[in-house]
This record gives C-alpha cells, sequence and structure tokens, in this order.
C-alpha cells in the first residue's frame, strides 16, 4: 500500500494495530478509574498518572525488595496504592467537599507534583527496567504475525478487568447504593449506608485501577518517575470524548482511541500525538458533552 | 472561586480607591529600584510571568474559568516572536505584536470550542488543547524541537531604542508589564468586566437579563490570550530564546500556582504569586528534583488552608479590595 507517500507493509500495521490495542488498554484501565472518581466524588483525579507510575514502582519494589513475582505484585499493588489513594482521600480530599470542585482538581495536581517529584529525585529521568514473567513470555505464531503472550495477556487481562467493573457498577446492589449515591447522597445515607465510608473506598478503587494499569505496564515500557505524566493527558482528552463519569463510554472510547491512535502511526506518523486531541475538538463541536455523557 | 468579597459597603469603594492607588505606586517604585538590588534579569523575567499570570487570573479570577493550558498562549507567543526577530527580521515591538496576536487567534479558536462547557470540563479541554499545541510545536520545523529557537535578536524597538542595552531593555520590560497590568485592571473595572463577574456569581441570570454571556466569556477568554502571548513574546525577546518549556504543561500549572499563591480575584496577587514563585524556583534550584516536590506542598496547602492567597488574605484584614 503507499498512502501519503509512506509504503505501508501488512505487518507494520498489524504490529501498529497490536501496539494501539495496547496503548488502549491501558488508556481504558486509566479513563475507568477517573470515570468512577468522577462519578463518585465529581473531581477529576488529576494524581492519576503519579497513583500509575507508583503502582508501576510498587511491582518494581515488591521485586526488588520483597522478592515477590510479578504475580504477587498484580494484587499488592494495587492494594498498597488504593490504600494510600483511600489515605489521601480522607486527609485531603474530604476537607475540600462543599468547595467549588476546581479546588479538589488544584489538590490533586500538587499531589501529582509531590509524588512525582519524590521519585524524580531518588530515581533520576531514567527507567528501571521489569522482566516479563516467565509464564508469559514467548509469542504465539498467528500465521500473518507474531503475539507476544505478554501483550495478550494484557489486553485481555484490561478487557476483563473492565467489563468486571461496569458489570459490578451496573448489575450490582454495590452498584446500585453507588449509583444511588451519586444522584443523592443525603436520601443514600438516610437508608442507612455510610456514605462517606463508600467516597472513600471509591477513590480507593480507581486509584487501585490505575496502579493496576502501572503493574501491566511494567515490563512493556520501563519503569520510570515520569511514566504517569507522559499518558495522563490523553488519558484526559479520552475522559473528554467519552463524556465525563460514564463507565462504558469511558472503556470503549480508551480502546478505540488506542486503536485509531495506533494506525494513524502507521498512515500519517507526524500525527500521532495530537490524533487523539483532534478528534477530542471534533466530538466537542459536535456534542459537548463527550460521546457518552449526560449534558453538563 | 474567587475568595474575593462579592459585595463590599458603598463607603468603602472611596478607600478602596485611595488603597489601589497607593498599591499601584507602590509598585511602579519597586520595579523602579528592582534591578538595583536584584538580578535584573532575573526581575525581568518574573515580570513577564507575573504579566501572564494576571492574564490568566482574568479567567480564574473574574470570569471564574480554570483553563489549565495557558501556557499555550505564552508558547505560541514566544515561538511566533523569536520567529519573527530572527528569521524575518522584524524589530521587537512588532514582533511582539504579532506573537500576541496569534495567541489571540489561537485563543479565539479553542475558546469558542471550550467555553461551551465549564467548570472541570473546561479545565480538562484546556489541558487537552495545550497538549496539542505542544506536540505541534515539537513537530512543526520552525520551533526546532527540542532545541528550541536560540540567539533571538533584540533589536531597535521601534527603530529608536536599542533592546541590547540591558538598562533599556528593562525600561522597555516594565512598560509592556505595566501596560498589561492596566489593561487587565481597565477592563475588569469596565461595564464589560462587570458583566463578566455577573456571569461569574450566576450565568443563567446574566442570561435572562439579555446578554449573551458565552460571547463575554468568549472575548474575555481571548483577550487573557492575548495577554498571556504579550508576556510570552516580550520573554523571547528577553530571554533570547523560545523554547519548549514555555508550552508545556508544567508550565500550565506554575501559572495556577502563582495566581492561587498570591491570590485569585485580586490584581496584585498574580504579581505577588509569580515573583515568589519564580524566586522559589531560582533560589531552590541547586535542590533539583526538590523544587517540584515543594511547589506541590504550597499547591497543597494553598488549596487546604490558604484559598485566598497573599493579597486576597492581606485584603480581607484590611476589608479593601486588592
Amino acid at each position: 500500500m503507499n498512502l501519503f507517500g509512506h509504503v505501508i507493509t501488512w505487518p507494520q500495521l498489524y504490529g501498529q494495530l497490536l501496539i494501539g490495542l495496547i496503548n488502549g488498554s491501558f488508556y481504558a484501565l486509566l479513563s475507568l478509574g477517573l470515570a468512577v472518581i468522577f462519578g463518585m466524588l465529581t473531581i477529576v483525579n488529576f494524581a492519576h498518572g503519579a497513583f500509575y507510575m507508583m503502582g508501576a514502582f510498587a511491582a518494581y519494589f515488591l521485586l526488588v525488595l520483597g522478592g515477590l513475582n510479578y504475580w504477587w505484585a498484580l494484587v499488592l499493588s494495587p492494594l498498597a496504592i488504593g490504600a494510600i489513594g483511600a489515605v489521601v482521600e480522607r486527609l485531603f480530599l474530604k476537607r475540600l467537599v462543599g468547595f467549588d470542585p476546581l479546588y479538589s482538581l488544584l489538590l490533586t495536581f500538587g499531589l501529582a507534583l509531590i509524588f512525582q517529584g519524590l521519585f524524580q529525585n531518588y530515581f533520576g529521568a531514567s527507567g528501571m527496567p521489569y522482566a516479563i514473567p516467565k509464564q508469559l513470555s514467548g509469542a504465539y505464531n498467528l500465521g500473518f504475525m507474531f503475539l507476544p503472550v505478554y501483550r495478550a495477556w494484557v489486553i485481555v487481562a484490561s478487557m476483563v478487568v473492565c467489563f468486571g467493573t461496569w458489570l459490578v457498577i451496573e448489575k450490582t446492589k454495590l452498584g446500585a447504593y453507588l449509583r444511588a449515591a451519586t444522584e443523592n447522597p443525603t436520601m443514600v445515607r438516610a437508608f442507612g449506608v455510610n456514605v462517606p465510608r463508600m467516597v472513600t473506598l471509591t477513590y480507593g478503587f480507581g486509584v487501585a485501577l490505575a496502579a493496576l494499569a502501572g503493574v501491566l505496564a511494567a515490563p512493556i515500557n520501563q519503569v520510570r518517575p515520569g511514566m504517569g505524566a507522559d499518558i495522563i493527558v490523553v488519558v484526559f482528552a479520552v475522559v473528554v470524548i467519552g463524556g465525563m463519569g460514564s463507565i462504558l463510554g469511558s472503556i470503549l472510547t480508551g480502546f478505540v482511541l488506542g486503536v485509531i491512535e495506533g494506525l494513524t502511526k502507521v498512515f500519517y506518523p507526524e500525527a500521532s500525538n495530537t490524533v487523539v486531541f483532534v478528534i477530542m475538538a471534533i466530538v466537542l463541536l459536535i456534542r459537548p458533552s463527550g460521546l457518552f455523557g449526560r449534558a453538563a | 472561586m474567587s475568595a474575593e468579597a462579592a459585595a463590599l459597603p458603598a463607603d468603602t469603594s472611596e478607600r478602596n480607591r485611595r488603597a489601589n492607588l497607593v498599591a499601584f505606586g507602590v509598585m511602579v517604585a519597586l520595579i523602579a529600584i528592582a534591578p538595583f538590588i536584584a538580578y535584573p534579569f532575573f526581575i525581568m523575567q518574573a515580570l513577564c510571568f507575573a504579566l501572564f499570570a494576571c492574564a490568566f487570573n482574568l479567567l480564574i479570577g473574574y470570569v471564574n474559568l480554570l483553563s489549565l493550558g495557558h501556557a499555550m498562549f505564552l508558547g505560541l507567543a514566544s515561538y511566533v516572536c523569536a520567529h519573527a526577530a530572527k528569521v524575518w527580521g522584524f524589530e521587537p515591538v512588532s514582533a511582539i505584536v504579532l506573537g500576541a496576536a496569534a495567541s489571540a487567534a489561537l485563543g479565539l479558536v479553542t475558546g469558542a470550542l471550550a467555553i461551551r462547557s465549564s467548570g472541570i470540563y473546561f479545565a480538562m479541554i484546556t489541558v487537552a488543547f495545550s497538549q496539542m499545541v505542544f506536540f505541534f510545536c515539537v513537530e512543526a520545523p520552525f520551533t526546532h524541537g527540542e532545541d528550541g529557537i536560540q540567539g533571538v535578536p533584540q533589536g531597535k524597538a521601534v527603530g529608536l531604542f536599542d533592546l541590547s542595552n540591558p538598562w533599556i531593555l528593562y525600561v522597555f520590560v516594565a512598560v509592556v508589564f505595566l501596560f498589561g497590568f492596566l489593561a487587565v485592571q481597565r477592563i475588569v473595572n469596565s461595564p464589560f468586566g462587570e458583566i463578566l463577574k455577573a456571569i461569574r456569581e450566576n450565568e443563567p441570570r446574566v442570561v435572562s437579563l439579555g446578554y449573551r454571556a458565552m460571547q463575554y466569556k468568549l472575548a474575555a477568554f481571548t483577550l487573557s490570550a492575548a495577554l498571556a502571548g504579550l508576556a510570552g513574546a516580550t520573554k523571547a525577546i528577553v530571554a533570547q530564546n523560545a523554547s519548549l518549556t514555555d508550552v508545556s504543561f508544567a508550565m500550565s500549572g506554575e501559572v495556577v500556582l502563582m495566581t492561587l499563591v498570591g491570590g485569585m480575584g485580586t490584581f496584585y496577587g498574580p504579581v505577588i504569586g509569580a515573583l515568589v514563585v519564580v524566586s522559589m524556583q531560582n533560589y531552590l534550584a541547586q535542590f533539583g528534583e526538590w523544587v517540584t516536590v515543594i511547589q506541590g506542598v504550597v499547591f497543597v496547602a494553598c488549596v487546604l488552608a490558604f484559598r485566598r492567597g497573599i493579597v486576597g488574605e492581606l485584603a480581607a484584614r484590611a476589608k479593601i479590595s486588592l
């Protein structure tokens, strides 16, 4: 194929599609966490990228200091970082309830600076390698391309977690409580539900999703202090396109935009960094509250 | 989100006017003696950032629109001005005007899309636009990517004033800053500014009174972009370069910090805040990444306990509006 003066080969196309799906998996997990937090607390968690980075570092520390492998990290890192998130909510965000939500946004922005600065201080800008677990090394031969096992795992794991979360929120009693508390917290409290605890746990859960994405990303990208800052702005664009607070919207938009970004790398590489933002501008022109969002 | 008292009793208006005159006099006097006390280049940089923060404050303080992408206006104007002065041989004033005009145009386009939403949505959309501009500046050939535009000639302002003379340059920057500062004050105190403040307090009510709130917001956004551009373009002439730092997301965060520390919705807050933040970076530079951590701590502390900022707090104590 020859398009825009670029010669495109099929393996290149498949390769970029795969990278797009991988990035889409991370976008989906991260924007899902943002959507869950936004739905419950109506705040934009600017520290999300920092928590993603800390999730990856937690996996690295568990391996290097604790000798605990990838599978342990997959469970322990989200738990630990999620707990830090819950503490942050209790210590700081709780105090801003009732104030303009922009203050909470600025607070999480400040927290992101602190976390990122601390890690940059000790680890510099360079990355630590994190080996792919041996159960997931190697590649499948699909005939037309080689699919590394680890990458297939990331895509499947991310999809399972995303749709699992969606099911819990949309189809279970716990999810019904959550949605009810989003609509009318006072009424839900009157029914005897501990809403402040639910808010704390929701924030912790959203943060844990970011940490999980961090662990999944550790073997693919190096574990770097700047890894969160690099990805988070794209994720914000994904959230805006999908519609703030929409669970399914954030998941679908995450995967689709990952793929579109991958395809852009093949057909018009110069625009690959900006394509998501261009799409965002077009979507906003047509639907100011995003594809799946309710009117602001 | 402004901490400024919404309505002040009528008898304080005369006190306010006097307080503002005194404050303005003190500021001009300080700008005049500053180069004899501190390193002039540092003061000029601080003045450029102060103007940038004043432009940002026009939106957050008086229309309650939090732009988290204001670096795009600072950076784009800086690049356009540097390119015009270096490659096209523009004299500095017209290069600066061209830079500010470019930012105003960018503000008009991005603003038309962004003001359709408000609050958090608006903030996110401005982040995304500024990122788009950032990547444009990384890729576009005239910006020279990571290297930036170096060695921008300072030239002769309107063919008369040689800006390569540090003293003339200092006066020039001070004049540009004061022009921008007074422009913000003029805008806020004009009938147009009153509508902006009314939109901040109660937008549906303003709409019901027959004002086109959207057009007012767009005009405020464009003006803010133009003034931020003026700051960026002047900074390019002062520092003789334009780089990716000025268009980065971190810079968008810094201007928020400056305004927050100084006091949102006050005229002098952004100026004090800019001075504090720039000094912090200057004097703490030896501590490397700790500067980022300290900035984060200041952010958190301001949001939790010091929402009025330095000037806002002082003004509230003295029961005046600055």
